[in-house]
């Protein structure tokens, strides 16, 4: 589905489905350089099990107009924003690295209204290394190849896809390709430069999961455990052999492990 | 410090999509010879039948040893994903329906497969589908052919018989210039050689039959998209960017954008028409895969050692061969074939039909059948076979001469192939 928000359209994938009010709702939210179908199986599974399920492209990313916002305040300034236009008021909000950070920081500032919060592959601060962000910004292709090796398990640079036929460095390196140059610097220089994760993770009071993977390489399990004692009753778990790539690398134990936090 | 840089062709040729077996740990890809697939629960059958789960339900659509051979080939190709095919021509079919219905139109090589300029110059018609043929060294000729109803360009790596190089790059700025696809059968050549995508190509398929198996068991087919054509932004492709009533008014392209067509392809395609390929194939098209780049460079160093000879020869009136400064590809070759130009090609000998089946029937190493792409050295007359109903001016239009010989050279000692070679010229300069 398509808002008009702040003069440009704004999309959303629902799985072909209408909103209807008297479902619960659920928001999943990409990380940098991606958008809406990398939740493909858990939106859809969502979406046809009684959630209204809205996986937003972030502003510049996907089907989603408007310039990049250098800022994760300013990215979950506009996710509220996209929040109200579509008029939803409770929600669940779903988060993946870059998108998590997004989903605390719009957590925080929503309070109430959000009913649960889940964080995959996270961490904070989520630092990135000199050499990624210098690579962004001069050399998008050797940045790409530095992120799609660090986000994916060893076993899976090899394959083995869940998702029969599919090469998934391929598939994600064509996703990263498609994006407008200039956008993946800005993105990682807003999750190395979001501050407000500590203050905004003591505030949190709904129910919070933290899904991690055992080889993440971008955000270290080690690193988003630490994040989850910041948030009072936050439950961890990590998924064992996993990687940065978390609903592609194990679709079903993310599947699985978010519908019994939401249900 | 340098970053870290993905696995190399000859690791991915190896292990591409496989990894030990979880269950019984066995390390070579296990052939899952299965119909179908048990569900764990109503619930699990209903979400992998609405695509909301990874898995297989029924092997016509998708089978663990065929998804590692499509996680393979795809690798290889530096593509998002493959369907593996019953053929090389199922493969063909597959791309073009997904693509288009009645009233599309293609513009192709003219320089084709036999089996590929049949399917596009007869049996497509039948269901609305016309081709435009053109010549493959004049790319203004795709331009020029192209119509507001075509959907797709098309041509093969190396073109029948003549070895036509085909300027991938220079095609594929003309395909998309008109918002259109280019699609490749690079059967001859195999990502070892070349690799469409990184040349402009939007989607690639392979005769899996040739070189990619090698061992000629093994009939079988791999389609692959390159991920990066924008289907929706071309707006001609409502098979992919519209509802599709036959999977619940799914939408493929915002489904996902680097996905669509293989989703389309997978869901109606072999769903519907069923061409799948065997998992016994692809557990056989596998293990030649292990061992393509070893094959590919030696077919190649066999057949520039063959060319060397037959060029040389006063009984060989001429070799089509690109890396040969008489082709007319030959500085298109050297620029994007630059490991060479395959293993299959046509000769010339001085002399009419007779002298043609004379040679061939003195030959003992070559086979005498009609493939190509064996680790056994093949040949065959065109002339008394496959074109055997042509008459003299319809040869010359095909490119054929009463004396051309087709070879596939294999593995065997270059110098045993060349003996076998000299031995039949002899006897044809005996009579």
């Amino acid at each position: 589905m398509y808002l008009d928000l702040d003069q440009n359209k704004a999309y959303a994938y629902s799985a072909g489905q209408p909103l209807d009010p008297a479902r619960r709702n659920v928001i999943f939210i990409h990380g940098a350089e991606h958008d809406h179908s990398v939740w493909n199986l858990q939106s859809r599974y969502c979406a046809y099990h009684g959630w209204n399920v809205l996986a937003v492209d972030l502003p510049a990313h996907g089907r989603s107009e408007g310039p990049p916002l250098d800022s994760v305040e300013a990215m979950a300034g506009w996710l509220i924003g996209f929040l109200n236009a579509a008029a939803i008021s409770n929600v669940a909000l779903v988060g993946h690295s870059m998108g998590s950070l997004i989903a605390l920081e719009a957590a925080f500032q929503l309070g109430e209204r959000v009913t649960q919060l889940a964080l995959l592959g996270t961490a904070y601060p989520m630092l990135v290394s000199d050499q990624l962000l210098d690579a962004a910004r001069d050399d998008e292709r050797e940045a790409r190849q530095m992120v799609n090796v660090w986000s994916h398990s060893p076993a899976m640079q090899i394959g083995g896809n869940p998702n029969p036929g599919m090469w998934m460095l391929g598939r994600n390196q064509r996703l990263m390709e498609r994006m407008v140059p200039g956008l993946f610097f800005t993105d990682l220089m807003a999750c190395n430069s979001y501050r407000g994760g500590e203050r905004a993770a003591q505030a949190i009071v709904c129910p919070t999961l933290l899904l991690l993977g055992e080889r993440d390489m971008m955000t270290s399990a080690k690193s988003g455990r630490a994040l989850g004692q910041m948030i009072g009753g936050a439950r961890t778990r990590v998924i064992g052999g996993c990687g940065h790539a978390l609903m592609a690398e194990k679709p079903d134990e993310v599947l699985e492990a978010l519908v019994e936090f939401l249900a | 410090m340098a970053g870290p840089k993905y696995l190399g062709f000859d690791t991915l040729s190896l292990h591409a999509g496989s990894q030990p077996d979880p269950t019984t740990g066995a390390r070579a890809t296990p052939i899952y010879h299965t119909t179908s697939f048990v569900f764990k629960s109503t619930d699990h059958a209903a979400s992998l039948f609405n695509m909301e789960r990874a898995g297989h339900v029924y092997s016509r659509i998708s089978n663990p040893t065929n998804a590692v051979l499509e996680e393979r080939v795809a690798a290889l190709e530096g593509g998002v994903g493959a369907i593996a095919t019953a053929s090389g021509q199922a493969a063909l079919h597959l791309a073009i329906v997904t693509l288009m219905g009645a009233g599309g139109h293609i513009v192709a090589s003219r320089s084709l497969y036999g089996g590929s300029h049949n399917l596009l110059a007869y049996t497509l018609p039948r269901f609305g589908i016309t081709t435009t043929f053109v010549d493959p060294r004049d790319v203004s000729a795709f331009r020029a052919a192209t119509r507001p109803n075509t959907r797709l360009l098309f041509g093969e790596t190396l073109g029948n018989p003549g070895l036509d190089v085909l300027n991938v790059p220079a095609v594929a700025e003309v395909a998309h210039g008109k918002n259109l696809p280019l699609l490749v059968d690079s059967t001859f050549t195999t990502p070892y050689l070349l690799r469409p995508f990184d040349l402009g190509a939007d989607l690639v398929y392979h005769s899996a039959t040739k070189f990619l198996g090698g061992h000629g068991v093994a009939i079988g087919g791999v389609l692959v998209d390159g991920g990066k054509f924008d289907w929706e932004a071309s707006g001609k492709f409502p098979t992919l960017t519209a509802p599709y009533e036959g999977f619940h008014d799914m939408d493929f392209a915002e489904e996902s954008d680097t996905a669509a067509f293989l989703l389309r392809a997978r869901r109606e395609g072999i769903r519907d028409f069923g061409a799948c390929m065997s998992p016994m194939n692809a557990f056989q098209i596998l293990q030649g895969i292990e061992t393509l780049p070893l094959r590919m460079a030696r077919h190649v160093d066999n057949t520039r050692k063959v060319v060397a000879f037959l060029a040389a020869h006063p009984l060989v009136d001429s070799v089509g061969y690109p890396e040969l400064e008489s082709h007319a590809d030959y500085e298109l070759a050297k620029q994007i074939l630059p490991k060479g130009c395959g293993a299959v090609f046509s000769f010339n000998l001085k002399g009419d039909r007779a002298a043609g089946r004379r040679f061939i029937e003195e030959l003992k190493l070559f086979s005498h059948l009609a493939n190509v792409g064996d680790a056994k050295s093949l040949v065959i007359h065109p002339a008394t076979t496959t074109h055997f109903r042509m008459d003299k001016p319809a040869l010359r239009s095909a490119g054929i001469a009463e004396g051309t010989i087709r070879l596939s050279i294999g593995l065997e000692d270059p110098e045993d192939l060349i003996d076998d070679l000299r031995r039949a010229l002899r006897a044809l300069e005996k009579g």
